[in-house]
């Protein structure tokens, strides 16, 4: 377990920390709002809030650069934030709205930005592993030095497709690097209660696929163990694999009554581990920022929200006509 | 006594082989197990063991003869002191291969290689034909449009080194190397899903399952990744690529290798699918799959691979989805079918005519774009339809064909559709099972006779 309070590190400038704390604020916001919109009735259907995990995909974020693809499950709403997709799109996508990434056709689980390389928002738990080695192929095979960042949870690490594509990703160095989001739970079975494995990035051993454990709740350690797989890929050494563990705060979707495990373990985890208390600590403890500069920031992201869930109310649903467009493209998109 | 060693069956759809080489001359003593001679398949180059102890009295088939129909007599094994040439002669009578012909030829082999009446042709009257397998137009469709683009790659269990397990690839590794010609390990759902990743990148994979059967295993990424991805997105990005491979009923493989999935993949918004009939059907619409930005299920049939079909001599050849091709005119009845079901239904339309009773015939081509218009038109004429596959009969191809015809043109029926399918039943493997779960050209012509009231 690591210290409670983590010290500032001397080589992390106040203007990164400054921005890892903005930047895991807005998600947390963002979920928060999305939460209560899903309570008014106005967002539907399944909606998987990423409350607790924040600082995995801001970590990864820092170690990535522009151009490297991301691809993940449903709990897909950091990751597009995080990747720099309008707040606004987003929650009028979570609406069903005409300004969403999806035009409302995707929904939660379903959103996509090319200009992003967003490639997806996929429901089928681990079906987004094999694409995302796909994307890695597609980048191998023009010859360009791009890496996909490929999530997954601990669920779907028990799919065999994680282990085809693992084959097949290490025998054609494929620049793809696997982050397993450890968040404890699959849906309400926890990984003890699913595998006897002691840990899951070393099941890449198999495959002889380097990896290593990472602690999600710390967004600097994250964007360490991001730099050196991204390192690896780039230099043409095939996968890696980071399993980062993490905490998912809220239930599986909003549907879940989270009978399977103690409020005080959700507690004593917010407590002591809380992603963006550890940042805020740092920033204060090492006399980066003052309470009212961190005053302001909040202030500014709560702005980004609002205008965000506003968008979304204001936004037309989609047209009839959309019910049939998009089905089959005219030419190559 | 001597024995005869027969030309062996060494793929289930195999009819004829080269003998490649002879491992043993005449006058070496072979004992079972002993390799005698190299053969050449359709698929593959096997190994053809002796089974019976002797001495190899005379080789019969000279190596390199291409063309050995299975069963002919390709070498005679004698005992110590038998005379060679006595038993070579007696044994010549059995040998002739024109003997088991008449038995040799099944309704599928029979089917009429030349088109019949073709009312809208796929391409222009003076242009030069030349006779191709099915198997030669896939491959050249895929090496034309990977010599024209760059990001067309073709991927499957070995499709590169082995030359494709029903040499569909043959010499297309050797043109355009390992980066593009990819062999995978054995992993159907894998090996999809990535191909489709490599699709959302920007590429054109070209996927090859060994056969359809295979794809169960990967069938989530084909409709839940690849088909659904361009609505999902909001028209962002899809999946530009092919998934093909054999399909359908082979030959005495069973129950777990013998099945149309047309009707399955045709239910798929999203997807377009093909199957085609003839060679330029392959070709031509190999071409148009590969340069789709859509998923596209390319349905071929192994039965078919070995069957040649003037293919047009063209630079650039290819046919439009959605675009049936009236293979035969008539005014009686109409017959609708696609893939190998257009045996049956041609086989059955020759049988018709015999008869007084004219069909026309329409090859369907595509299933998703469906040509219904066609359809509509042909029975609008006929007032009458048969539907004609190898697949089961419940949520069959026929029955949503019936199901539009009967919304579309009620009016106009004189009588019932029927749709010709599949026994419903898993494919058995017992010889004379497996020929009455299939289809035949005959129950075809029943039904077209019930339709027209003869």
């Amino acid at each position: 377990m690591p210290p409670k309070k983590a010290a500032a590190k001397p080589n992390v400038s106040a203007e990164e920390l400054l921005g890892h704390y903005r930047e895991m604020l807005l998600i947390r916001r963002f979920e928060e709002k999305a939460g209560q919109l899903y309570g008014m009735g106005l967002i539907g259907g399944f909606c998987h809030l990423y409350i607790g995990q924040e600082a995995v995909v801001v970590g990864l974020e820092a170690a990535a650069d522009e151009g490297d693809k991301r691809v993940t499950s449903y709990r897909d709403h950091g990751h597009m934030l995080a990747c720099g997709m309008d707040p606004k799109g987003i929650m009028a996508e979570l609406t069903g709205r005409e300004g969403g990434f999806s035009k409302g056709k995707g929904g939660s689980m379903h959103m996509f930005s090319k200009e992003k390389h967003f490639y997806g928002g996929h429901g089928i738990v681990g079906a987004q592993v094999p694409l995302g080695a796909g994307l890695a192929f597609s980048d191998k095979y023009k010859g360009n030095d791009r890496v996909t960042f490929t999530y997954f949870g601990d669920g779907a690490a028990n799919q065999g497709q994680v282990y085809e594509t693992y084959n097949m990703a290490q025998l054609w160095d494929l620049p793809v690097v696997f982050v397993i989001e450890n968040n404890g739970y699959a849906m309400g079975t926890s990984v003890v209660r699913s595998t006897k494995s002691p840990s899951l990035w070393e099941r890449g051993a198999a495959y002889g696929i380097k990896g290593e454990e990472v602690d999600g709740m710390n967004v600097l350690a994250v964007k360490e163990a991001g730099e050196r797989a991204v390192a690896h890929c780039r230099a043409g050494k095939g996968p890696y694999i980071l399993e980062v563990k993490t905490y998912r705060y809220r239930g599986h979707s909003m549907s879940d009554p989270a009978k399977y495990r103690t409020r005080d373990e959700v507690q004593k985890m917010r407590d002591e581990r809380d992603p963006i208390e550890q940042v805020r600590d740092m920033l204060l403890t090492g006399k980066h920022a003052t309470e009212d500069d961190l005053k302001a920031i909040d202030k500014e992201i709560k702005a980004i929200v609002n205008d965000a869930a506003e968008f979304s109310k204001e936004s037309p649903e989609p047209a009839l006509e959309e019910l049939w467009t998009d089905i089959y493209a005219e030419e190559h998109v | 006594m001597a024995t005869e060693i027969l030309m062996p069956a060494l793929s289930p759809t195999m009819e004829e082989g080269t003998l490649a080489k002879w491992l043993v001359k005449e006058g070496d003593t072979v004992s079972s197990g002993d390799i005698m001679a190299e053969i050449e398949t359709d698929k593959a180059t096997m190994e053809f063991e002796a089974v019976d102890e002797g001495i190899v009295g005379k080789i019969v088939i000279a190596e390199g003869t291409e063309g050995v129909k299975v069963n002919d007599v390709i070498a005679i094994l004698v005992e110590e002191g038998e005379s060679v040439p006595e038993v070579s002669a007696a044994s010549a009578p059995a040998a002739v291969p024109d003997a088991a012909e008449p038995q040799a030829a099944p309704a599928v082999a029979a089917a009429p290689a030349a088109p019949a009446v073709d009312t809208t042709p796929d391409w222009p009257a003076d242009v030069e034909v030349k006779s191709t397998t099915i198997r030669e137009a896939l491959r050249d469709a895929m090496a034309e449009e990977m010599r024209r683009d760059e990001d067309v790659f073709l991927m499957g269990e070995e499709v590169a080194e082995y030359q494709g397990a029903y040499k569909i690839s043959q010499g297309l590794l050797d043109e355009f190397g390992a980066k593009r010609v990819i062999d995978t390990p054995i992993t159907e759902h894998g090996f999809a899903g990535i191909a489709t990743g490599a699709a959302f990148g920007g590429l054109k994979p070209i996927v090859e399952f060994m056969t359809f059967n295979f794809a169960m295993q990967a069938i989530d990424h084909l409709i839940n990744s690849a088909a659904k991805t361009l609505y999902m997105s909001g028209g962002q990005m899809g999946a530009p690529m092919v998934f093909r491979g054999p399909n359908g009923a082979a030959a005495r493989v069973g129950a777990q290798h013998s099945q149309d999935y047309a009707a399955w993949y045709m239910q798929i918004p999203g997807l377009k699918v093909v199957m085609p009939y003839s060679a330029a059907d392959a070709k031509g619409l190999m071409k148009t799959a590969i340069r789709d930005p859509n998923p596209v299920i390319f349905l071929e049939n192994e039965i078919m691979y070995g069957k040649s079909f003037d293919v047009p001599v063209m630079d650039d050849f290819t046919i439009p989805f959605g675009k049936a091709k009236i293979e035969r005119a008539g005014d009686d009845v109409t017959i609708v079918s696609f893939g190998i079901g257009m045996t049956y239904a041609l086989a059955a339309a020759e049988k018709l005519a015999e008869e007084g009773i004219n069909a026309e015939v329409i090859n369907l081509r595509t299933l998703r774009p469906m040509d219904t218009e066609t359809i509509l038109a042909s029975v609008r004429k006929t007032n009458r339809c048969v539907t004609v596959e190898e697949g089961w009969p419940q949520g069959s191809v026929g029955g949503y064909i019936s199901g539009v015809i009967m919304q579309e043109a009620f009016d106009y029926l004189d009588a019932p559709v029927i749709t010709c399918t599949g026994k419903d039943v898993p494919m058995p493997y017992a010889a004379n099972l497996e020929k009455h779960a299939l289809l035949t050209a005959d129950e075809v012509v029943d039904a077209c006779k019930k339709v027209t009231y003869r």
